[in-house]
């Protein structure tokens, strides 16, 4: 079953999924994939069950119906962290930084799960933990370089600007190395200019390193530019799944969430 | 105009992630541990030693103990007094079994006993988070103090109920008993208590004490990133208490000399929770500085008055440095709440930027 995934391959694929919270029907029957190596973006208007979506995808809700194939072995109710360790990474519609830290070590914080030095190494530190460190460490620079935030690394996370504070969690989501990188708007609340860059980093990172990126976004010209699949939800339940430009031209879209916005 | 880092080009990562990266506080850092190992031992006396400086140095590792916890992890705990009690009484049976070993081992050793008493209290932290958390440290807390007084057991079945230290040589020297020197117990301290402070702070800068911390700050992201919530907080639950049960083993083998179950009691805990509220919580210096605080000041308070050859009631004094010491816990909490730790980093970096704060 571990056969290896090749770019166009599918990836994940999600069959009938449903979820509630209670009463509340988050996700109804939705099915879709996403392939190796696309961007795919996931639409809707507000409360249409875009987060839920990635919530199910990584593991922090667990879905009432419907089956989840990743890397093509059916998995099931997973904890978080295992899907950390499966290669999903994430960032937050809501900046989830951990804000006690500086940039450098949240982004630090990305390696966890490549750092395997134990207690005791760590207990000297000096020696093989702290080879290990900067090994990572390098790593890091590489990110933080990539995303021309150099001159944050000692900043407390709390006083960066919003705008940056999302780019730190991408740079976040990027140390882990990600085989499949879920993005819950990472360019809510941004100015042209930032938006702009950071369009500029999501097409280099899914360019340069082939990482597969799912993405919610409501900036429809960002939509439009970026993903190279798009899937739309309405009230939980999938409206429409194409191309941008057969998405855009769907009626049902049109009325349900372009018509809304306008 | 002296505290700058100007000039001070890191060029390796080894370099950029030291604990002190600048040259001046690792000038301090090194001044400060020659007073410890030389200066104090030579001129303090043994008034001092007993009243101050051994209980300052125990104290300030139980501090970093719920320091790792409390401020590192994010677990608010208050049961630190009970588990200086299991280290002390398991300390104390182990010592009474085993004559012949060495102390000091058997006071690292206890350490074990009173982190898997954390692991076990700590269990109820993966369901449930902060007032809740106090509630069940808390009853840890009677839970174990009433052991300590129901289990005869624990203390030889005395009749008093109450521990004493046996008097033991290490290296040809009693360290604790009757016998046993001010200076010698001072440094048997100073040296376990240097130890695990190096050790804490390296723990805290590696892959574990990110690891906490992320808990601490954001659990969500924290597990998204790969951290095991369980790993993480047991094992700060496991950390803190084997500190804080070398604390409270080496409180009565080296500095009361017996202690009751009242030693280990919930204010206990307060006032070692008051130390890492005041000095700063997730600072390892912070513990010192709380620990000096509440432990050194108010003996140096009652101590003034005698000092300057002045005459106050001692009951007087007594409230006056309750007075004194509670006026400065509050001015201390509005002026920096995040402890005197903080407000000393305020302080390096107003120094760092005099004479010019905007250039
Ligand atoms: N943890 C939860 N408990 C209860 N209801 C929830 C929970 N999470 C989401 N919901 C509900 O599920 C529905 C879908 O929410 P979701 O956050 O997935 O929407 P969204 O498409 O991301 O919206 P937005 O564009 O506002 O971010 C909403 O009605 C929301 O109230
Ligand atoms: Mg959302």
């Amino acid at each position: 079953m571990s056969n290896e995934i090749m770019p166009g391959d599918v990836l994940l694929e999600l069959d009938d999924v449903s979820l509630s919270f209670g009463g509340v029907k988050a996700i109804r029957n939705v099915g879709f994939d996403i392939k190796k190596g696309e961007v795919r973006a996931i639409i809707g208007p507000n409360g249409a069950g875009k987060t839920s979506m990635l919530n199910v995808i990584n593991g922090f809700c667990h879905p009432q119906e419907g089956t989840i194939t990743y890397k093509g072995v059916k998995r099931h109710d997973m904890k978080p962290y295992v899907a950390a360790t499966q290669g999903i990474a994430r960032t937050f519609q809501n900046v989830a930084l951990f804000r006690g830290m500086s940039t450098l070590d949240n982004i630090m914080a990305g390696r966890t799960l490549k750092m395997h030095k134990n207690f005791f190494w760590q207990l000297f530190y000096y020696g093989p933990a702290r080879a290990e460190e900067m090994e990572h460490r390098e790593k890091v620079e590489q990110v933080i370089d990539f995303l021309e935030i150099a001159h944050l690394r000692r900043t407390p996370v709390g006083q960066l600007p919003y705008g940056l504070q999302k780019r730190v969690e991408l740079a976040r989501a990027l140390a882990m190395e990600p085989e499949l990188l879920l993005l819950d708007e990472p360019m809510a609340g941004m100015n042209l200019e930032e938006k702009e860059d950071m369009s500029r980093f999501i097409l280099e990172v899914n360019g340069e390193f082939g990482t597969t990126i799912a993405l919610i976004e409501h900036d429809m010209g960002v939509v439009m530019d970026l993903s190279d699949r798009v899937v739309v939800l309405n009230y939980g339940a999938k409206l429409a799944d194409g191309t941008p430009a057969e998405v855009s031209s769907n009626q049902d879209v049109i009325d349900a969430y372009l018509g809304v916005a306008h | 105009m002296f505290y700058r880092e100007t000039g001070q080009f890191k060029t390796t990562y080894e370099a950029d992630s030291a604990i002190f990266p600048i040259l001046q506080d690792r000038i301090g850092i090194a001044l400060m541990l020659a007073v410890a190992f030389v200066v104090i031992p030579l001129t303090g006396s043994d008034f001092f030693l007993n009243t101050m400086m051994i209980p300052f140095l125990i104290f300030a590792l139980a501090a970093i103990g719920l320091n790792i916890l409390t401020g590192y992890t994010g677990q608010i705990s208050l049961g630190s007094g009970a588990f200086m009690g299991v280290g002390a009484y398991s300390c104390y049976k182990m010592a009474s079994l085993f004559p012949d070993m060495n102390l000091i081992v058997l006071v690292l050793f206890s350490g074990f006993f009173s982190a898997a008493a954390g692991m076990i209290f700590g269990l109820p932290s993966l369901r449930i988070k902060g007032f809740y958390l106090v509630v069940t440290t808390l009853a840890a807390q009677f839970f174990l103090t009433w052991a300590f007084i129901r289990v005869a057991w624990l203390y030889n079945y005395n009749d008093s109920g109450a521990i004493d230290t046996l008097p033991r040589k290490a290296f040809g020297l009693w360290i604790s008993g009757a016998e046993a020197s001010p200076v010698t117990r001072y440094f048997v301290v100073l040296c376990i208590v240097i130890a695990m402070t190096w050790f804490a702070s390296n723990l805290v800068r590696g892959r574990i004490g990110r690891s906490w911390m992320m808990i601490r700050d954001m659990d969500i992201a924290a597990e998204l990133m790969g951290v095991r919530p369980l790993y993480a907080k047991i094992s700060a639950f496991a950390v803190s208490s084997f500190y804080c049960g070398v604390a409270g083993s080496m409180m009565v083998f080296f500095w009361l000399g017996s202690a009751e179950v009242e030693s280990f009691d919930e204010n206990q805990s307060f006032l070692i929770l008051f130390m890492v509220i005041l000095g700063g919580l997730g600072s390892i210096m912070g513990s010192y500085m709380g620990a000096a605080f509440i432990v050194v000041l108010p003996v140096a308070l009652r101590a003034a008055p005698e000092f300057f050859g002045i005459t106050v009631n001692p009951t007087n004094m007594e409230h006056y440095t309750i007075m004194i010491i509670g006026a400065l816990i509050i001015f201390f909490l509005i002026v920096e709440p995040h402890g005197l730790a903080r407000l000393w980093q305020i302080a390096k970096e107003k120094l760092r930027t005099w004479p010019f704060p905007y250039a």
